[in-house]
């Protein structure tokens, strides 16, 4: 190698590395802030508690609504926006495979629906709760959170199952399977990892998003116990509490960021084990 | 007088052994199959039949349309809207290409052995098993006797029996084009098609699926897609030679190979020598 060539190498190697890093970094800033800045309020009541009377001026009590709230929106919306998602995405690589027209003008679709501001669902949602004459409630913001996230969970999953080789479809084809066999038995475990995958993106972008269900799941310091009742969510108790003047209530906030973080990153690795642990079973 | 009586007594009766010869042993016929792909006219006129228990060998160069036509041979045109197709493909009095009748299950009249091979995302166990299942068979015992005979029959079986649970994908590429082979077997095909089934192989993996072959057409018609002369000379029963989307020239490998009737043909056999 010429002396050009190596200084090339190295400076190329020296800025993939300092990106991939760099990112890295910021991420684990940002979590570290949040951690640092909510230590102070992070206790046991904080994830077992209500608020109490006064909590968003420092009174006692603690996010169990929002925590709740926001498990209900984030699984309700996951389940509806997979029903949706996985026929989408198989019809999308099995019965339109021949058609490219087609499958180019809904991944074009589908691409621009993902572009979407979350506020313009939240929009939407409220246009639709309206017209259906509901109130602001559990059932609105899963529905809302699932318009919003099916399209990640479509084309996460698609991208993965169009790089399957056609000679896989061949192969089962050949075997005698029909279309429909071959999507679910073939295709969808070839591309279980991006599924997974498809799953977790939304499941994070539906449990953080805020502006969807600003208007349409309302919010409340109890824990919904009806689809149509109003519900907190985690993302807007931080909204709520980071615009407060008192420091104990903005600490606060931060401390339901950090158990945030903290559930999406046990969902994801949940997810990853049960991703493995299917892939293990499956083969038996 | 008795020249004439002699020439016909020729005619008549060495004749029709012949042609009931052909009628017995013929497989699958093609009448008149034309393929086109926008404006290109990739099979044109093909009229072949394929005999049964032997190895139909289509030769040529690459592009002239052999895998096209076994591709057409299963109705895997379907996937490649691109492609029209016409014409009549008949195995055992279906019309695969106009049929009403299930494809499906015509398609298991075939087993599809492709160049790469393309083992399914589950276990070498549940890879033979899978066409057996989709027969309706649910019987474990039947299934598993099943998935040991053709594991057995591709020379798998003793390589493979105490890691039956792994991963398809943790086999060597010559050991997952004989388990693709085996799943092929496991749902009973008449036929095997095989698309240049060693081209990814090394020289032994080559030899063993070669050596396979000429086992199995004791049982199954081979039609094999290939534009390797020699392996062409070693396997062959009956050669199509293809060039430009057209048959031209077929017959017995030991006439065709010595004595080439076409320019192309010779033009293909000095190339290939």
């Amino acid at each position: 190698m010429n002396k050009q060539k190596e200084i090339e190498e190295l400076f190329f190697k020296f800025l993939s590395g300092f990106a991939t890093y760099s990112l890295i970094a910021i991420l684990g800033f940002i979590i570290i802030i949040i951690f640092v800045k909510g230590f102070g309020a992070l206790s046991l009541d904080m994830i077992i508690k209500t608020p109490k009377g006064g909590y968003y001026y420092g009174g006692e009590g603690g996010v169990l609504n929002a925590i709740v709230g926001s498990l209900y929106i984030a699984f309700g919306a996951t389940f509806i926006a997979i029903l949706i998602g996985i026929p989408a995405a198989l019809y999308i690589n099995v019965h339109l495979v021949r058609y490219k027209r087609i499958q180019n003008t809904i991944r074009y679709f589908l691409d621009a629906l993902w572009g979407i501001p979350s506020i313009v669902y939240g929009a939407f949602g409220f246009t639709l709760m309206l017209f259906l004459g509901m109130n602001a409630s559990l059932l609105a913001g899963i529905i809302t959170v699932a318009f919003l996230i099916t399209p990640i969970i479509i084309r996460t999953f698609d991208e993965v199952l169009s790089t399957i080789p056609k000679g896989l479809h061949e192969a089962s084809l050949a075997l005698g399977s029909t279309r429909t066999e071959m999507a679910f038995k073939v295709m969808f475990k070839q591309g279980f990892s991006g599924f997974i995958t498809a799953v977790l993106l939304a499941f994070g972008r539906g449990i953080g998003d805020a502006a969807s269900i600003l208007f349409t799941a309302g919010y409340t310091d109890l824990i919904p116990t009806h689809l149509d009742e109003p519900a907190a969510t985690l993302p807007l108790a931080i909204f709520f509490q980071l615009s407060s003047p008192i420091p104990e209530v903005r600490e606060r906030a931060y401390a339901a960021a950090a158990i945030l973080t903290i559930i999406i990153l046990i969902i994801s690795l949940t997810a990853r084990g049960f991703s493995k642990k299917y892939s293990k079973s499956n083969l038996k | 007088m008795n020249a004439v009586i002699s020439e016909t007594f020729t005619k008549t009766f060495a004749r029709t052994p012949i042609i009931k010869l052909k009628r017995q042993e013929s497989i699958l016929q093609i009448k008149d199959l034309n393929v086109h792909a926008k404006n290109h006219h990739i099979l044109k006129n093909i009229n072949l039949e394929i005999p049964k228990n032997k190895i139909t060998v289509l030769l040529g160069p690459s592009g002239c349309g052999k895998t096209t036509l076994l591709k057409s041979i299963n109705k895997l045109t379907d996937l490649y809207k691109e492609l029209k197709v016409s014409g009549n493909i008949y195995i055992e009095k279906d019309d695969i290409l106009n049929t009403q009748r299930n494809v499906p299950l015509i398609r298991q009249k075939m087993g599809l052995l492709s160049q790469k091979p393309y083992p399914l995302p589950v276990s070498i166990y549940k890879n033979v098993a899978y066409g057996i299942k989709l027969k309706g068979i649910k019987n474990k015992k039947l299934i598993d006797f099943n998935v040991e005979t053709k594991l057995r029959e591709v020379g798998l079986w003793n390589e493979v029996k105490d890691r039956l649970n792994s991963s398809a994908d943790s086999l060597s590429i010559g050991q997952q084009q004989r388990l693709c082979l085996a799943r092929g077997l496991a749902v009973k095909p008449h036929i095997i098609l095989a698309d240049e089934p060693t081209s990814a192989l090394d020289p032994v993996s080559s030899k063993i699926i070669e050596n396979l072959f000429r086992k199995l057409k004791e049982h199954y018609t081979l039609i094999l897609v290939t534009h390797v002369l020699r392996q062409a000379q070693r396997l062959a029963d009956n050669v199509v030679f293809m060039n430009y989307g057209e048959i031209i020239e077929q017959g017995r490998p030991d006439e065709l190979f010595s004595y080439p009737q076409t320019s192309q043909m010779k033009e293909y056999l000095v190339e290939g020598n």
